[in-house]
């Protein structure tokens, strides 16, 4: 009897060229000089960060371009000890973030905290990578890092959980 | 919905973490020919195939329904593909009960599957993109963070997930076919297995599985004339909304109140906790249950857990939920949506074997995919609906 074959690799290479389009150039721009871009919803008033071509909620064209700080308040976190693919090595704290004057929470790195002070209502800062690094890549923000000030309020934040 | 449509046959494969002695062909093969097998059928007998699974990234293997067909017997015949990511299975379930319900064909067979062995779904669900900083890691690193809100927000004992993991793992033993077969589990073993996304333990996530479920669903004088009970559909309801938006809402998303309000207004019930008597529910992640329990409507909101710590949720309790093992026990994730629906008509009809519900007449099965945002329930029954 012929041995039986229970698995042969054929690996797969997969590259992509992502088109931004209009909204998601202007905040890729910003990205690449320091800054965050959002846009307004004309509808509802939300202020969407990344910028985006329309409002998820009211469907419509966003409008109104926005620049919002680069501090906020994490509202919720997950502590990451799974060693697999992704570009940081675990142990590490990913959280939603949400910038003051934006709607919408943004995921990213928590950093310079160890993972077991992090906590809802800690308010932090993105640390940008040196100018000369600058690019259209949500990798210009290294990571955000606490500022010190006092927790916000759970009710200031409670809406975006 | 001028037809009636039944379950007349359920088949599953043995769920494992290697199914290295079939091939995808091959696997879905075993629960469609299961399927016939219980309705008392061949291939020749279906009008119609429609298949799911979750997205192709998984094993790489671009629309795999064309090179399925002749596995599954849809040569010259109608075959559907369905996609709505984790939830999958059970729409896949819910467009072949359209296609019996709208007297478009008379016996359709349903197939679903996952070989996660082939395929790396952490890796493709870890996607780099140029808007997003790449700090993924996995689907739990994107559900744990809504339920350390729902933790937050009820006020639950941190325990309640262990809870969870250890019922269902229990349940799983009385499944054959489940994956996880664990008859010392403990709830010390739990709660010291490692932190793998905080709050989130390892024994609290649910396996890597290969598998694959198939039902035939057939038009009512069909359904009359086979030997075995049918499971009767009461009710059926999808609903989807964006991943994100502003105020979203993702421990207890609107889709899914949405779809449940249906499913239940459809099937003429008004309280579901009292009369519903087993629901198969997509829990891929301990928590996951009390806050289904309250997006279903099972459990005032804040108060889901207490029905997993009063022992409600039990096998034995007022409303079992996952009697089977559900998805923490078995994971085939495209399959896993059908696996809940198939397992409640499996319920209806006493077919269950040794996790049968005893007298469970109705029932319901819950499926929920993407970012908790696509929603798929039924609801079946050992009688007709009510009036018919």
């Amino acid at each position: 009897m012929t041995e039986r074959i229970v698995g042969i690799k054929t690996p797969i290479k997969l590259e992509y060229t992502y088109t931004p389009g209009l909204a998601s150039s202007r905040y890729l721009n910003g990205v690449a000089r320091g800054k965050l871009i959002g846009q307004r919803c004309p509808e509802c008033s939300k202020v969407y960060v990344p910028a985006r071509g329309c409002c998820p909620a009211c469907g419509v064209t966003l409008g109104e371009e926005v620049e919002v700080a680069q501090s906020g308040t994490i509202t919720t976190f997950c502590v990451v000890n799974l060693p697999f693919y992704q570009a940081i090595k675990p142990p590490y704290v990913c959280a939603s973030i949400l910038l003051d004057g934006a709607d919408m929470a943004l995921f990213h790195l928590i950093q310079e905290v160890p993972a077991e002070e992090v906590r809802m209502g800690m308010r932090v800062e993105a640390v940008w990578v040196e100018p000369g690094e600058l690019g259209p890549t949500m990798e210009s923000i290294r990571y955000f890092r606490p500022t010190g000030e006092p927790d916000a309020d759970y009710d200031s934040y409670k809406e975006h959980l | 919905m001028s037809e009636l449509c039944a379950v007349v046959g359920v088949g599953q494969t043995q769920h494992s973490a290697k199914r290295d002695d079939v091939s995808i062909p091959g696997l879905v093969r075993e629960a469609a020919l299961r399927a016939l097998d219980d309705a008392g059928m061949t291939f020749a007998d279906i009008d119609a195939v429609v298949l799911g699974k979750a997205p192709d990234m998984f094993e790489g293997v671009m629309m795999p329904e064309l090179y399925l067909a002749d596995a599954l017997g849809a040569s010259g015949k109608p075959m559907l593909r369905v996609h709505t990511a984790g939830s999958v299975g059970g729409s896949t379930a819910l467009v072949a009960a359209s296609l019996i319900q709208a007297g478009v064909h008379g016996r359709v067979l349903c197939v679903a599957f996952e070989k996660q062995s082939e395929s790396n779904a952490t890796w493709a669900v870890t996607p780099s993109m140029p808007f997003q900083p790449p700090v993924v890691a996995g689907a739990g690193g994107y559900f744990t963070p809504h339920i350390r809100a729902y933790m937050k927000r009820s006020g639950a004992p941190p325990d309640v997930g262990i809870k969870v993991a250890l019922k269902d793992r229990l349940n799983a033993i009385r499944n054959p076919y489940a994956h996880l077969h664990m008859p010392d589990i403990t709830y010390e073993m739990i709660e010291e297995s490692a932190m793998l996304w905080e709050p989130i333990r390892f024994h609290e996530t649910c396996p890597s599985s290969d598998g694959a479920c198939a039902m035939v669903l057939t038009s009512e004088s069909i359904a009359d004339a086979t030997s075995k009970p049918p499971a009767w559909v009461w009710s059926t309801a999808m609903r989807s909304e964006p991943t994100m938006f502003s105020g979203r809402d993702q421990v207890n998303p609107q889709a899914g109140r949405d779809c449940a309000a249906d499913v239940y207004e459809q099937a003429g019930i008004t309280n579901p906790r009292e009369e519903i008597d087993v629901a198969e529910v997509y829990v891929p992640f301990s928590w996951f249950e009390p806050m289904w329990m309250e997006n279903l409507g099972f459990a005032p909101l804040g108060e889901g857990w207490k029905m997993t710590v009063e022992g409600a949720t039990a096998f034995d309790g007022d409303l079992p939920i996952n009697p089977s093992g559900g998805v923490l026990s078995s994971n085939p994730i495209g399959a896993s949506g059908m696996l809940r629906f198939a397992e409640a008509a499996l319920q209806v009809r006493g077919q269950a074997g040794e996790h049968q519900v005893p007298g469970a007449k109705k029932a319901l099965g819950h499926a929920y995919g993407g970012g908790s945002q696509f929603f798929a329930m039924w609801i079946v029954g050992s009688d007709k609906p009510e009036g018919r």
